[in-house]
């Protein structure tokens, strides 16, 4: 017989670090931060009880630091922090990206820019999570808008981070990362959970950054495969190289190794959208007022559907213009003036028309918000 | 089945905790959904907070509340800050130690001195919002009282297990005054 699920009330925070052990991470390097703070809480008390590591870092840009040392070492490792922190990690992640480190960083984003409003929810990080370091690099970023989907996009950032060795992103937000609610954990091997790869190869063949596959494989510290990790450009054994032909192929391979995987990576949910004429676009907080506005207009007779993405990065592109040559038109819902809004308008590409639903005094989008555009 | 039941206080008073443990209740004793919300300043003390607590038979999803069906107010700020977009015929409940001035029109409203009652029988005002929750699930009936119960010992250290009971059962005798 199957084991039950246990059930429990849990903060949005705290299903993070649930999800983190359940994946099998080992390692936490942080500087606390409102609205993040608790996954670092409960991983300081969790993490030595499951053989784990806990460390509280002098600043964001040192954990993000350690976090890459830790898994380079052969430990899934986790950061969490919210905007104001996660602007000083990013001179550490483009290193990640670069460097081709798995990893996950969980933003809970309030209101900004700056210190803004710790105990408001935002969700204007977004661009920021997919241009802040500089440089042309990969993204993949997660948006859950459920304790439920606390836990289990941090299992699937894992995941992908091992898969496609770097960083993956968390974008949850203040509303979502502090609310409570009843989730059913899942049961040890339930939900998939991808260890790292160690090379096949004797240590002399081994080559960690080889451009003739999409993610080479990972050796990691200690394990005899002596190799060199920079943050400048590489040769196949990671040595700084100034030749064109290895700079090329190794930029291309970072961005091609999440554009070739798009139907692995982006998760999409579709609610009521079969027979929709408007769809509603929205993540994280947002997501949740606005399937209780589709439930509400399609009380009242108006073919809502809502379009929830659990990837932001890579963007939904390819749904996005699957709806726009059939709907009337798409709302985008967020608490930021304008940044998805502005990606779903290049997606839809002038195929339908394009509607925007914004807050960013600190509150909380209502559904009836939502309503009264999708129905003007 | 749904309440929508707003607390309100001032930071410190533990009315967030006062939230999680009715929410906790519903969702694991009683097995109903349940969210559990808060809003709050950046200061550790002081200022006005809600925490807002949704239970339902039905999936809940936009997790704040719209306009409550009860609203509980420890100080006057709280209540004249989140006592507002009010369904008909809600419940009001003010703790009348710090609230002086209130409308009383259109809603049922019951005037409590939670926090002097239990600085009064515990010589201390800390179970206040514990002594909430009992006024709070006596004159609703929302749960069971042994469900609430529970949860309030289990999610504290075994040394307040005591003292949080009284002050529940403090409440529960107080909202039986209260309703008169």
């Amino acid at each position: 017989m199957e084991k039950v699920r246990e059930r429990k009330f849990l903060q949005g925070n705290d299903a993070v670090a649930l999800g983190a052990l359940y994946a099998g991470c080992k390692f936490y390097a942080g500087y606390p931060i409102t609205p993040s703070t608790e996954v670092a809480e409960r991983l300081a008390a969790w993490l030595p009880k499951n053989g784990g590591r806990f460390i509280q870092m002098e600043d964001e840009i040192s954990a993000m630091a350690a976090v890459i040392g830790a898994s380079l070492a052969g430990k899934k490792s986790l950061t969490a922090t919210s905007g104001p922190g996660m602007s000083l990690k990013l001179e550490n992640l483009g290193y990640g990206y670069m460097a081709e480190v798995p990893c996950v960083v969980l933003n809970v984003m309030r209101g900004g820019p700056s210190t803004g409003t710790p105990t408001g929810p935002g969700q204007a990080d977004i661009m920021q999570a997919r241009w802040g370091t500089h440089g042309d690099h990969p993204c993949i970023a997660l948006t859950p808008s459920t304790v439920y989907e606390q836990f289990s996009q941090t299992v699937r950032a894992f995941n992908l981070a091992e898969k496609y060795r770097m960083p993956v992103i968390i974008l949850s937000d203040e509303i979502i990362g502090h609310m409570r609610e009843a989730i059913e954990i899942p049961n040890e091997g339930e939900l998939e959970v991808i260890k790292r790869q160690s090379p096949t190869c004797p240590p002399e063949e081994y080559k960690p950054y080889d451009n003739s596959v999409l993610v080479p494989q990972m050796a990691s510290f200690g394990q005899g495969y002596r190799y060199h990790v920079t943050g400048l450009n590489h040769d196949e054994y990671g040595f700084p190289t100034n030749s064109p032909k290895l700079i090329g192929l190794q930029e291309e391979r970072l961005i091609k190794k999440v554009e070739e995987n798009y139907d692995d990576i982006v998760q999409v949910e579709h609610f009521m959208c079969e027979d929709a004429e408007h769809i509603i676009f929205a993540f994280g907080s947002s997501a949740r007022a606005s399937k209780d506005a589709v439930l509400n207009l399609r009380a009242r007779g108006i073919k809502a559907g809502l379009l929830k993405p659990l990837t932001i990065w890579p963007f939904p592109d390819r749904e996005i213009d699957m709806y726009a040559s059939k709907v009337k038109d798409i709302t985008v819902v967020e608490i930021s003036v304008g940044q998805s809004v502005r990606e779903v308008s290049r997606a839809a590409g002038g195929k339908c028309r394009i509607k925007h639903v914004y807050r960013v005094d600190s509150e909380p989008i209502a559904p009836s918000d939502i309503e009264k555009v999708v129905e003007e | 089945m749904r309440y929508d039941i707003r607390f309100s206080g001032s930071g410190g008073q533990g009315i967030i905790t006062a939230g999680i443990i009715l929410a906790q209740a519903a969702a694991i004793k009683a097995g109903k959904n349940a969210v559990q919300s808060q809003s709050y300043g950046p200061e550790a003390r002081g200022g006005a907070s809600k925490a807002e607590v949704i239970i339902s038979d039905d999936e809940i999803n936009y997790p704040k509340i719209v306009s409550p069906d009860i609203v509980i107010s420890l100080t006057q700020e709280a209540y004249d800050k989140y006592a507002v977009d009010l369904k008909d015929n809600a419940v009001i409940i003010v703790d009348n130690t710090l609230v002086h001035e209130y409308k009383q029109d259109g809603h049922t409203i019951y005037k409590v001195p939670i926090t002097s009652s239990v600085k009064e029988l515990l010589g201390s005002a800390v179970s206040a919002n514990i002594a909430t929750l009992g006024v709070l699930n006596e004159i609703c009936k929302i749960l069971e009282h042994d469900w609430l119960l529970e949860v309030i010992v289990g999610n504290f250290p075994e040394r307040a297990a005591e003292s949080n009971t009284k002050a529940y059962n403090l409440g529960v005798e107080l909202a039986k005054k209260a309703m008169g």
